[in-house]
C-alpha cells in the first residue's frame, strides 16, 4: 500500500490540520473557562461601598461590608499615631513592602490620611476577624502592649496599622483595599483615586 | 488478544502503560485494526456525529449546572442569569438547547440508515435494540432536561404528559403522584426531573452507548449494499472490502464533523430559536401554575408521537387507548429486527414494494410531526388518523410484504 | 410512487388553512437593533411609561448604558428614577398587590415580552388602542381584546374610536380604527416613537444579540478554513482506498 504515497504530504496535511483544530479547540475553551469568572451579579454586589465618616469620634472604628470581607475605619489619635512609630523595630514589615496595600497607603501610617485608618479586618494567618485592642497595657495583652489588633484564633498581633509582629502565626500585614475620598468625610471603599 | 506480548507497545510511556492496561490492544481492536466496509455514504457520518452531540450536551450541561437553581421559585431567573449575567453563559445555553435538537436530528437520521440498509438484521438485533434502549433514553432525558427552564411550555408540558399516566388503568392516579411529588407539577417535581436529567440517564446513556459500540465492534460494520465483508477475507484474515477505521475513517469522520459544526454554529449564533421550534415563544414567560397556554405542543421531536395520542379517541372513557397507542409506537420499532423478512438487508435490492413503502412511511411520519403541533380538531385529526393506521401498517405488514415481493441478486462484493 | 407522493402533498394543503392562527393581522414592527438613537429614544420612552407599572427584572442600567452608547452617569441622570446603583436591575415601585387591586392582575415583567409575544405583535398592540366605554380603563384594545391596562400613550397618540362594518349575516365586527382626537405627535412620529420602544423592548429580550451574530461571522469564518484543511487531508488519505 505503500507505493506512490506522499508521506511528507501527509504528514504535512495533518499536521495543519491538527494545528488548525487545536486552535479552534482552545478558542471554543476560553468561553466555558470565562464562564467560571465572577458573573455580572458577582461584580454588581462586589461594586465599590460608601463610607459617612462624618459622625466618626476619635479612637472609634467603625465596619462595612465590601465583597463579602469585613472593612474596618479607625480614627486614630495622635497618641495612636505615635505608637505605630515606636513599633518600627516589633513589626515584622515595617516598611510595607510586601503587596498588602495600594501604593497611596504605602506609607508610615498605611493610610491617605494619617489619622484616618481603612483596612480589610481579615487576619492573614487563617483568615478570623481579630480584635481592636486600642488599650494600653492591658492584663491579657502584657505591658508593652501600645494599643493595636489582637487576633484571638492562633495569636497573631497587629500594631494600629495594621503591621502584624514578628513571630507571629500571620505572616503578612493585613490588607489596605483600594479606597479614595468623595469630599472630607466620604469613603468610597473599592475604587482607587482616578478610576471611573 | 489480550495479555500476548508480540503486539504490545514497546518503550515509553505508552510502553509504561501498556505493559499495565490493554491500551494497544483496545486501540487496535477498536480503531487502527477493525476492519470497516470501504463504501460508507453519507448516511454513515450520524453514528460518530451522535457520540459529539453526546459529548458537547454533556459538556454544556455541566457547565449550565454551575448556575442552574433547580428550584420553582429561582429556576427561571437562574436561566436568564445565565443569558445575561455569566460571561459566555449565553452561548452555553444556545449550545445546550441547539445541542438538544441537533441530537434528535442525528438520531432520526442514523435510524434512518439502519432501516435503509438493513442493519437491525441478523447478527446485528442487538445493536439495534441498544440503539432502541438509548432513543428510549433520549426521549427521558429531552423530557426531564425541558421542564428545568420552568417556562409555560415546560410545566405545561409535563403536566399533560405526566397526566397521561393517570389514564393507566388501576394503577394511573398513584402512578402519576408518585412520579410528580405532588398533586400538580411543582418544586419538587422539578428537583427529581433535574436529578434525573444531570446524572441519572446521562450515566445509562454512556454505558448504553458503550454497549451499542461494543455490540457493533464484535460483529462488524454493516454496509450501504448489505453485504458481509467477513465473508472474503485474505490470506492474512483481513476482509478484502474493509479498510481500517483508523486513519481513514477518522479523518472522514472529521470532515463530517466539520460541516456538521458550520450548520450548527450557523444556528448557534444567527437563529437560535428556529422560528419557535427550537426555543418555544411560549417558554420566555414563567410558569403559571393558574394559566394554561392556547397551544400546547410538545418540542418538535415529539410530535410526530403526539399526533398518534391524540388520534386515538377516547373509549369506554379512558383516554388509555391514546396512551397505549403512543407507547406501541416507540416499542414496535423494538422488534424491526423479527418484523422484517426480506431475503436480503439493502433498499438497493429490495423490490419497489418496500421501496414505495418506506417512501410513503417518511411522508407520514414527517406529516404526523407537523401535526403534532397543530390544535387537533376537523381535517386535521382525520389526517393524523390515517398517518397513525399507515404507520403502524408499515411496520405489522412487513411480516408480508418484505417476504413476498421480488429482490435483486446480491453481488458477492461491495458497491459504490 | 412520485405521484402518490404528490397527491398526498396536495391533500393536506387545505388543511393548512385550519392551521395558520386566527387573528388579528399584525403590522411589520421593522425595527433595527444597531439604531442606537432610536434605541435612546425607546429607552426613555420605555423608563417615562412603561417602569411605573412594569418591571423588567432581568435588565441591569449600567449593561444597557454600555450597549445602547451611554455613559453610567447620563443613564443615572436621565433615565434612573426608581433605583440607585446603576448596576441593578429595572424593578418597578408598584407592589404586586396594589397592581392586582387596582388593574384587575399584575402588569407582567416585560424583559421577555419582545420574546414570548413577538416584534410585530407588540408594535401593533401599542397602536391600536381605541376608546371604549364599557370597559373599566375606558379603553380596549384590537389586538388583545378586553385588556386590563390602560391606554398609557393617549397623550402622544390622541384617540381612536373603533368603525365597524356588517358583514351579509348582520354581523358586525372593527373594520379600522379612526384617530378622533389629535395627541401631541402625528401618526408618522407616533408610529416611529413606538417603532423606538419596541426597539428597546427587543433589545432587553436578549441584549447579547447583536454581539452573538458578529461573533458567528468569525466562528464560520475559522470553520471554513478548518474544513478546507480537514477535507484536503481525507482526499490525501483515500488515494489509498481508490
Amino acid at each position: 500500500m505503500s507505493e506512490g504515497v506522499d508521506q511528507g504530504k501527509r504528514r504535512f496535511l495533518t499536521a495543519a490540520t491538527a494545528v488548525v483544530g487545536t486552535v479552534g479547540a482552545g478558542f471554543t475553551l476560553v468561553p466555558f473557562v470565562k464562564s467560571m469568572l465572577p458573573s455580572a451579579k458577582a461584580q454588581a454586589a462586589g461594586a465599590p461601598v460608601e463610607v459617612d465618616i462624618s459622625k466618626l469620634e476619635p479612637g472609634q472604628k467603625v465596619n462595612v461590608e465590601w465583597r463579602g470581607k469585613p472593612v474596618w475605619v479607625v480614627w486614630r489619635t495622635p497618641e495612636m499615631l505615635k505608637s505605630i512609630t515606636d513599633l518600627d523595630n516589633t513589626v515584622l514589615d515595617p516598611h510595607s513592602e510586601a503587596p498588602q496595600q495600594p501604593p497611596y497607603a504605602k506609607n508610615e501610617y498605611r493610610s491617605i490620611k494619617d489619622e484616618i485608618l481603612v483596612m480589610i479586618g481579615i487576619c492573614t494567618h487563617l483568615g478570623c476577624s481579630p480584635t481592636y485592642r486600642p488599650d494600653v497595657a492591658p492584663p491579657d495583652l502584657g505591658p508593652d502592649w501600645e494599643g493595636g489588633f489582637f487576633c484571638p484564633c492562633h495569636g497573631s498581633r497587629y500594631d494600629l496599622a495594621g503591621r502584624v509582629y514578628k513571630s507571629m502565626p500571620a505572616p503578612k500585614n493585613m490588607e489596605v483595599p483600594p479606597h479614595r475620598y468623595v469630599g472630607k468625610s466620604v469613603i468610597l471603599v473599592g475604587e482607587d483615586e482616578g478610576a471611573a | 488478544m489480550a495479555g500476548s506480548n508480540e503486539n504490545k507497545w514497546q518503550g515509553g510511556i505508552l510502553g509504561w502503560v501498556d505493559a499495565r492496561f490493554p491500551l494497544s490492544s483496545l486501540w487496535n481492536d477498536h480503531l487502527a485494526k477493525y476492519y470497516a466496509p470501504k463504501n460508507f455514504n453519507f448516511w454513515y457520518f450520524f453514528g460518530s456525529l451522535a457520540l459529539l452531540v453526546l459529548v458537547i450536551q454533556i459538556v454544556s450541561g455541566i457547565f449550565l449546572t454551575m448556575n442552574y437553581k433547580p428550584d420553582a421559585d429561582k429556576a427561571f431567573a437562574a436561566v436568564e442569569y445565565i443569558m445575561r449575567d455569566v460571561d459566555w453563559g449565553w452561548l452555553i445555553r444556545y449550545i445546550h438547547s441547539t445541542g438538544a435538537s441537533a441530537f434528535f436530528i442525528v438520531v432520526y437520521l442514523h435510524m434512518f440508515r439502519g432501516l435503509i440498509y438493513g442493519s437491525h438484521r441478523k447478527p446485528r438485533e442487538l445493536i439495534w435494540i441498544f440503539g432502541m434502549l438509548i432513543y428510549l433514553c433520549l426521549m427521558a432525558e429531552a423530557f426531564f432536561g425541558y421542564l428545568l427552564p420552568w417556562g409555560q411550555m415546560s410545566y405545561w408540558g409535563a403536566q399533560v404528559i405526566v397526566n397521561l399516566f393517570s389514564a393507566i388503568p388501576i394503577i394511573g392516579d398513584d402512578l402519576s403522584l408518585w412520579i410528580r411529588g405532588d398533586y400538580v407539577i411543582a418544586d419538587a417535581t422539578l428537583n427529581r426531573f433535574f436529578a434525573f436529567h444531570v446524572i441519572a440517564v446521562p450515566l445509562v446513556l454512556v454505558g448504553l452507548v458503550a454497549a451499542h459500540i461494543l455490540a457493533l465492534h464484535e460483529v462488524g460494520s454493516n454496509n450501504p449494499d448489505g453485504v458481509e465483508i467477513k465473508k472474503n477475507k485474505d490470506e492474512n484474515g483481513i476482509p478484502v472490502d474493509g479498510i481500517p477505521f483508523h486513519p481513514y475513517y477518522t479523518v472522514k469522520d472529521i470532515v463530517g464533523v466539520v460541516v456538521f459544526l458550520m450548520i450548527f454554529a450557523y444556528v448557534v449564533f444567527f437563529n437560535p430559536e428556529m422560528g419557535g421550534y427550537f426555543l418555544e415563544h411560549p417558554n420566555f414567560v414563567p410558569a403559571n401554575p393558574l394559566q394554561t397556554p392556547e397551544h400546547i405542543a410538545p418540542v418538535w421531536y415529539f410530535t410526530p408521537f403526539y399526533a398518534i395520542l391524540r388520534a386515538v379517541p377516547s373509549m369506554a372513557g379512558s383516554a388509555f387507548p391514546g396512551v397505549a397507542a403512543m407507547g406501541l409506537a416507540v416499542v414496535i420499532l423494538f422488534f424491526l429486527p423479527w418484523l422484517d423478512r426480506s431475503p436480503v438487508k439493502s433498499i438497493r435490492y429490495k423490490g419497489p414494494i418496500f421501496k414505495t413503502a418506506l417512501a410513503l412511511f417518511v411522508v407520514c411520519f414527517v406529516m404526523l410531526g407537523w401535526l403534532g403541533t397543530q390544535p387537533a380538531e376537523g381535517l386535521l385529526t382525520t389526517f393524523a388518523r390515517i398517518g397513525t393506521v399507515y404507520y403502524f401498517a408499515f411496520f405489522l405488514l412487513m411480516l408480508i410484504y418484505t417476504k413476498m415481493e421480488k429482490t435483486k441478486p446480491v453481488p458477492e462484493r461491495v458497491t459504490h | 410512487m412520485k405521484k402518490t407522493i404528490l397527491a398526498f402533498v396536495f391533500a393536506l394543503l387545505p388543511a393548512l388553512s385550519v392551521a395558520s392562527g386566527a387573528g388579528v393581522h399584525l403590522d411589520k414592527a421593522d425595527i433595527d437593533l444597531s439604531n442606537q438613537q432610536s434605541m435612546q429614544r425607546g429607552a426613555r420612552l420605555f423608563m417615562n411609561y412603561c417602569l411605573s407599572c412594569h418591571s423588567a427584572q432581568y435588565q441591569r442600567y449600567n449593561r444597557m448604558a454600555r450597549d445602547i452608547g451611554l455613559t453610567d452617569t447620563q443613564v443615572i441622570d436621565n433615565l434612573m428614577f426608581a433605583s440607585d446603583k446603576v448596576g441593578e436591575t429595572m424593578t418597578v415601585a408598584m407592589r404586586p398587590e396594589d397592581a392586582e387591586k387596582w388593574f384587575g392582575a399584575t402588569p407582567p415583567d416585560l424583559t421577555l415580552a419582545a420574546r414570548s409575544r413577538g416584534v410585530d405583535w407588540l408594535y401593533t398592540y401599542l397602536r391600536t388602542f381605541y376608546a371604549d366605554d364599557s370597559r373599566p380603563t375606558g379603553a380596549n384594545n384590537l389586538v388583545f381584546d378586553k385588556v386590563g391596562m390602560p391606554n398609557i400613550l393617549w397623550q402622544l397618540q390622541g384617540i381612536q374610536k373603533p368603525v365597524y362594518a356588517e358583514t351579509e349575516d348582520g354581523h358586525k365586527h372593527i373594520e379600522r380604527l379612526e384617530l378622533v382626537k389629535e395627541g401631541s405627535m402625528t401618526p408618522a412620529e407616533f408610529d416611529q416613537s413606538v417603532r423606538d420602544l419596541v426597539n428597546f423592548m427587543a433589545y432587553i429580550a436578549e441584549p447579547v444579540k447583536l454581539e452573538r451574530q458578529r461573533i458567528g461571522w468569525w466562528v464560520l469564518g475559522f470553520l471554513v478554513i478548518l474544513f478546507v484543511f480537514a477535507y484536503l487531508l481525507k482526499k490525501e488519505y483515500w488515494k489509498d482506498v481508490h
